[in-house]
This record gives C-alpha cells, sequence and structure tokens, in this order.
C-alpha cells in the first residue's frame, strides 16, 4: 500500500509539513512515537520522522520535516497527490503521560513538532505546561499559535532576536527552573546539542528532564542496533527502548559523534542530488 | 576427471545396477563430487553467488554414492523428515521431476535449504557414507543435490495445491524461513493467510541477513512469488504490535490463528568499553545495510552509505560472522581479521563458510578477544585492543572455556568493528502483547505443538529458539502449523 500526500506546505525556507495517508498509523499512534518512511521501493533509505498529528477519522498523519539530505529534499519536492512508497510504524515506545503538575516543554526548531502532541497529551491530564520554542531566527518559527493554545505560558526565543526574546531556550528555561515552586518535570526535543545544554541547565534544579532522541536508523524494530545511544553507561536502542530517555543519563557527546558517522557520505548524496535537480530545471 | 570419464563411471555403475551386481564398495569408489566454485580471487570484487551448483553428470554421480540405507539414518537428522533416500534414487535414474516432488512433499524451500541448511551436522553427519570414511565431508552431499534439483525448476515450479476454502483466517506474523512455511502449510489446508512483515520487503533474514553471494534474492522472490501464487497475502511495513496488536487482529480484524515468527533480533554487543564509537556495527546493520538496503551501490543509485572501510576487524565465529566478513571484503577491504576467542574446531559456522572466507583472504585470529575498541580524536575506531586465550576445561555447552591470558593485550589496526556474537530477543512483542508469556531472556514460551499462552497464537523460529539458522526455524514452521490447522478443525 502507497501512502499519498494529502496537503503539503512549505513553513519556512527549509521546514516542510505534510498530511500523508496512512490510516492503521493514524489510528494506533500515540504522543512520542515516530514512522520510517522511504520514499522508494530499492534504492531509497529509510528516515525516522516523529509524528507531529494525527486525524484517525480522515486516516492521515502529519509529518513535519527539515531539509537537511537528499531524502528529506526529495520528500520537499514531492507534491500533493504524490505517494510515499513505504510509511511504517507507529514505533517507539509512546510518552509517559500523567498529571506530573506543572511541565515545561522546550521545543527546539522543528521539534516543536514531535513536542505538541506530548504537550498537548499532557495539558489533557491537567498538567500545567509551560513551553519554551527556541528558532534560528523569525523566519524558522512553526507552531506558535498551536503551543499558544494549549501552554499555560509560552516563551519564543531566537538566536538573533528577529522574534521573541533574544536568547537560547536554556535562559527562560532555568529561569523557569528558578521559580518556586520548581517545575516538576521537564520534556525537551530538539537538535542534540540543545537538549544536552537543556539537560546541564536542569540538573542542578533536579528537574526530571526527558529527551526524545532522532538517532539514525534502518529498520526501527530493534534489530540492527544502529540507533543505540549510550544511557547511563549502557547501550540503548532508541527505536524500541526510546525515543524518550532520562536526559540526564544520556552521553549526548558520543551520539553527536555517531550522528555525523555518515556526514561525508551524506553530503556528497545531497550535492549530487542538488545537481540533478538543477538538471530537471534546465530541461525545463 | 573429464565430463567423458564422468560419463562412462555413470553408464558403468548404472549398468550394474540393473544386472543387480552393483555392491556398496562400487558406490564407495564414486569420488565425492566437489561444488562448482567461482575462483575465490574473482569473487572477493562481486556478489555473484560463490557456489555454482553441480553439473547434472555430477549429481547423479554422487547420488550414486548413496548406499540406500534401510535405516535411512540422515532422515533422523532432517527437521522437515525429507525422504531422503527417495528423492535423491530419482536423481540417480534421472527423474528430476519426481525427485523434487518428493523433496516437496515436506520441503517448500528446496532451493533455499539446499544451500543454506547446515547439512554436515544434520543429514550429512549421520551418513552411513560419511562414517565408512570417518569424515562428514566423505558424506553424501545431500544438501547439493537438493539444490540440483530445486534450480532446475526455477520459474517452472507449479504452486502447491490449496484445500477448499474454510473460511478460517490466519494471520503470520513475520515472512522469514519459518513464516514462510507456516504461511504454506497453512494456506494449503484452505485456511485464509496473511503474511505481515515489518520491513518493506518480504524474505526476512534471507532477505536482509544472508548474503547475495550465499543466497541469491532471485530465489527468495521466488519462494515469495509462490506463497502469492497460492493466494496468501503479503503485506509489509506492518509491525505487529505497533501497527495493530495480535488481540485487535483477532478480536477486530477476524484472525482465527496467528504464528509469531518475528525472528532473533536485538544485536548482543561484548559490554567493553568503545563499542559506540563511530565504525563498531551489530553484524545485523553491517549486513541489512549491505544487503537489503543495497549500500554496496551507494553513489551509484542507493542512498544508504555504509563504512569505506579498509581494514576491519569481525568478532565473532558463526556464520553471520563469515557473512559480514565476507562481505566487508566485497566492499573493498584490504584487511579483514576475524577474531575469534576459541578456537576453529568449536566455531559454530559451517565448515564450507569458513574455509570460504579462509580463500577470500579474511585472516583467523584464534583464541583472541577484543578487551576494548580505541577511538581517534573524533570519536572514530582506530584500534582493537585484544586478549590472547587458551582453552581450559569444557563448559556446560561441552565446549573447552576459553580462558584468558593475563598481559597478553596488543592492538590491531582497524577503522570497523563487527561484532557478531548473537542476538537477544527482541523486545516489540513483549512490550505490546502482555497477554504472551515469555522466559527470562525474553523468549516466547511454548508447548511441543508451538503453541503460546495466548489461544490460538502459535509461535517458532529463533524468537522461541533464539538464533539459530534457518532449518530448525523451519521444523517449527512445520509443527505449528500443523498445530494451528488442527486448532483450526476442532473450532
Amino acid at each position: 500500500m502507497s501512502h499519498k500526500i494529502v496537503r503539503k506546505r512549505q513553513l519556512g525556507e527549509n521546514v516542510f509539513w505534510a498530511q500523508v495517508e496512512a490510516p492503521l498509523i493514524a489510528q494506533a499512534r500515540k504522543p512520542g512515537q515516530f514512522i520510517i518512511l522511504s520514499i522508494d521501493n530499492d534504492y531509497s533509505e529509510r528516515i525516522p520522522l516523529t509524528i507531529a498529528g494525527a486525524d484517525p477519522a480522515q486516516g492521515v498523519i502529519e509529518l513535519i520535516w527539515q531539509r537537511v539530505g537528499k531524502t528529506t529534499a526529495e520528500l520537499a519536492n514531492m507534491n500533493e497527490g504524490d505517494a510515499i512508497a513505504n510509511v511504517s510504524g507507529p514505533l517507539g515506545m509512546p510518552t509517559h503521560i500523567e498529571n506530573f503538575g506543572t511541565v515545561v516543554c522546550v521545543g527546539g526548531g522543528i521539534g516543536g513538532a514531535p513536542l505538541l502532541p506530548i504537550a498537548t497529551a499532557l495539558k489533557e491530564v491537567g498538567n500545567k505546561v509551560l513551553t519554551i520554542l527556541g528558532f534560528r531566527s523569525k523566519d524558522l518559527l512553526i507552531l506558535e499559535e498551536e503551543f499558544a493554545a494549549i501552554s499555560d505560558e509560552l516563551i519564543v526565543t531566537t538566536d538573533d532576536g528577529s522574534y521573541g526574546r533574544k536568547a537560547l531556550v536554556t535562559e527562560p528555561l532555568k529561569e523557569i527552573c528558578q521559580r518556586d515552586p520548581k517545575p516538576d518535570k521537564a520534556f525537551v526535543i530538539g537538535p542534540t546539542i540543545m537538549m544536552k545544554f537543556c539537560c546541564e541547565t536542569t540538573r542542578p534544579f533536579e528537574v526530571p528532564t526527558e529527551v526524545s532522541l532522532n538517532t539514525i536508523m534502518i529498520d526501527g524494530t530493534g534489530m540492527c542496533g544502529g540507533c543505540r545511544v549510550e544511557v547511563g553507561g549502557r547501550p540503548k536502542f532508541v527505536c524500541v527502548d526510546g525515543p524518550e530517555f532520562d536526559g540526564h543519563e544520556v552521553n549526548f557527546d558520543l551520539m553527536m559523534k555517531r550522528m555525523t558517522a555518515y556526514k561525508h557520505q551524506e553530503t556528497t548524496a545531497y550535492d549530487d542530488y542538488r545537481k540533478h535537480e538543477c538538471r530537471i530545471g534546465l530541461d525545463e | 576427471m573429464t565430463n567423458e570419464d564422468n560419463a562412462k563411471l555413470l553408464e558403468e555403475l548404472l549398468n550394474k545396477q540393473q544386472a543387480g551386481e552393483l555392491r556398496p564398495k562400487d558406490r564407495f569408489a564414486v569420488p565425492a563430487q566437489a561444488m562448482p566454485e567461482q575462483d575465490a580471487t574473482a569473487r572477493r570484487r562481486n556478489v555473484s553467488e560463490v557456489a555454482q551448483g553441480y553439473t547434472e553428470m555430477q549429481a547423479r554421480l554422487e547420488a550414486m554414492r548413496c548406499l540406500q540405507c534401510k535405516t535411512a539414518p540422515c532422515v533422523k537428522g532432517c527437521p522437515v523428515q525429507i525422504r531422503i533416500r527417495n528423492f535423491i534414487t530419482a536423481i540417480a535414474e534421472g527423474d528430476y521431476q519426481k525427485s523434487l516432488s518428493i523433496i516437496k512433499e515436506n520441503s517448500l524451500l528446496p532451493a533455499v535449504c539446499g544451500r543454506v541448511c547446515p547439512q554436515e551436522v544434520q543429514c550429512q553427519e549421520t551418513c552411513t557414507v560419511g562414517l565408512k570414511f570417518k569424515d562428514v565431508s566423505q558424506a553424501v552431499s545431500i544438501g547439493r543435490l537438493e539444490r540440483f534439483v530445486a534450480d532446475l525448476e526455477k520459474n517452472g515450479g507449479a504452486a502447491p495445491t490449496v484445500a477448499p476454502a474454510t473460511g478460517k483466517k490466519v494471520a503470520i506474523i513475520g515472512s522469514g524461513p519459518g513464516g514462510i512455511v507456516a504461511a504454506a502449510d497453512t494456506r494449503r489446508a484452505g485456511h485464509d493467510v496473511t503474511v505481515f512483515e515489518a520491513f518493506h520487503k518480504p524474505g526476512g533474514v534471507m532477505v536482509y541477513g544472508i548474503p547475495e553471494f550465499r543466497l541469491p534474492k532471485a530465489i527468495v522472490q521466488e519462494e515469495i512469488d509462490t506463497l502469492e501464487q497460492m493466494g496468501v497475502q503479503i503485506v509489509t511495513n506492518f509491525i505487529v504490535g505497533r501497527t495493530r496488536t495480535i488481540d485487535q487482529l483477532m478480536n477486530e480484524d477476524g484472525f482465527d490463528a496467528v504464528y509469531i515468527g518475528v525472528g532473533a533480533g536485538l544485536p548482543s554487543f561484548m559490554g567493553i568499553a568503545g563499542e559506540s564509537l563511530v565504525g563498531v556495527y551489530s553484524a545485523n546493520e553491517y549486513l541489512t545495510r549491505a544487503n537489503l538496503m543495497k549500500a554496496y551501490d551507494f553513489g551509484s543509485g542507493a542512498d544508504t552509505p555504509i563504512a569505506a572501510s579498509k581494514r576491519v576487524a569481525v568478532v565473532g565465529g558463526g556464520n553471520v560472522a563469515m557473512d559480514a566478513a565476507r562481505t566487508a571484503v566485497r566492499l573493498g577491504a584490504e584487511k579483514v581479521y576475524l577474531i575469534y576467542r576459541r578456537t576453529e574446531k568449536e566455531m559454530p559456522a559451517r565448515v564450507e563458510e569458513v574455509h570460504h572466507a579462509k580463500e577470500e583472504g579474511i585472516e583467523f585470529h584464534l583464541l583472541q578477544s577484543p578487551k576494548r575498541i580505541l577511538g581517534d580524536e573524533d570519536d572514530r575506531v582506530k584500534a582493537i585492543e585484544c586478549l590472547r586465550f587458551e582453552l581450559g576445561e569444557p563448559d556446560d555447552s561441552g565446549r573447552r572455556r576459553p580462558v584468558a591470558i593475563e598481559g597478553s593485550e596488543f592492538e590491531i589496526d582497524v577503522d570497523t568493528v563487527i561484532i557478531s556474537i548473537g542476538n537477544h530477543a527482541n523486545p516489540l512483542m513483549r512490550q505490546t502483547t502482555p497477554e504472551l508469556d515469555f522466559n527470562k531472556w525474553g523468549n516466547i514460551v511454548v508447548d511441543d505443538n508451538c503453541k503460546t499462552s495466548m489461544e490460538g497464537v502459535y509461535a517458532g523460529g529463533d524468537i522461541v529458539l533464539g538464533a539459530a539458522t534457518v532449518i530448525p526455524a523451519r521444523g517449527q514452521g512445520r509443527i505449528a502449523p500443523a498445530g494451528i490447522n488442527d486448532y483450526l478443525a476442532d473450532k
């Protein structure tokens, strides 16, 4: 069964949103879970993307992705009505949702996409939800309204000050941790380096901090072990043990190194693809 | 011997047989037929199949070596009880169609099993001819004969007949060898069968794990095609437990019985320092990238990369370790070391695979085991530090326990390490199916009929046995569907 792109929008220069037909996943998915897709059958790579939302009645899931390499660029070049060959999921353990009291949700860049269903579910069970969204600049801003609707407090930061507060997310996060009472729990999703520093920010305040990791994967069902990270000094598989872990236990430095394992090949593949895109342009 | 010599020998043997004068000593005198193989140097640079299969003459001569023992010790060694001497007789007679139909009474995958089953510890281990020569390599090459007849039929085989529809629905979870056999056996009984596969292509370990040079993907595809011709539905990208639970399949989607054949999973690591460095793979990951994802074509079509390794250490002594080492050679590695903590005698890999690996230039480091993996300033693998071992007293497995020699540490410069020391049970079923009983290792508990603690749910293969080879998985692949068929007949 192929998966038709029902609607698609460009949210920023390199950020895209799409609704994709996947009725069974739309029904089964819970906050915190992800899918693995590949565009074609034979040669396409399999990439994990978090599920930003779903509409079981329409049988669609929502994906938000950043154009960073060949596959995400190919996906960005697809149009409404086109079909993705393979979408499998939902994968990973769902987020543990309960009424913790006050939770602080921190999203960096498109990390806001997987964070939204988690924050929504946390709000629904009675948590006080404080949200911090950080972006490099105003034109990368996404999901502000959606978060405003479910947050008791929303702080938007940009690195360059072009919108909201000119700060890194760790600044308001620290201030929130300094409040009395301090938050009962933090959920952080974003670039690995941001998650690392958020964890360093919450650690002295002993605020339990969940992070959602997005490592390199192939099968996503616990078979290959490519996604492993060190948590508490032991190897854990993001696809079946995660994707969420206690951020204070994650070895982020090693994870960042592992994320760059194929940097050279990925760059080559993306460059080749862009050259190919240019040629298509010339033909037209 | 030339082909003409062979033809003459065969004719003599057949004439003697006709005259009722063929004695066991005549059969013993027939030389064991060697498998034609691709040249070792040439094959280091291609992924084509290494073993090229018997010629017709070779097959008939090899078949003449069979003593036709009344007690058929070979059959006792066969997990699916193929009538071995009968199919071999048919080959000797030149009636290959008959031979194949005898095999197919009990085995649906002769082209696969003829290639990858460990016959030397199954049917061929107990072969009288091998015992007579006190050398299992002199046993009748039952596997090669099975492959010979199976290959003749390529693309031409008729799908097995299917009984009239029973109106009962069976879900098969996993499309590996066990799942394929279970699907065929339950479909033959007339049930409506659907196979669910988590990956985007069916075939399980036969497509992601076992390399092309040992088991061509086209052969696996033929088996899948046969299932579809029989009316089995195959659904890919479907993760039972996550996409739908077993409970949903049975209580909402109308399935009356389920077979779980999800395979091993969760690769084991050694727990040594450096296993998370860039350049350390599980064999599962390395082989999946190379096989299923076609990483060998990265840059000329395929999107999935793999390390461009020059010096590779593979840790382990099983078939998977050999597959990984030989794949590394084909991907261009200049040096491939196989590090195993016991001696060659204790290696679980098939003798043939060990032999092929050596021919292809893989350097065996026996009685050695890694102590830690060393990385450079970018956390990329630069060396593996090993300890030397000696063999001590036998352990629980009956194999002599390797004991580390203190102070014997030494380093080997490598850029890639592939860990191939087995798998733990995959936790997915356990996470999503509280109704099932698991043992302390996470394997599903079943009775002698492969029935689990959940009504109508059967399981077999590696998720029950722990990691194994294709044929035990298939043995249970037959017991379980028989159990399902009985269960559905009574329901």
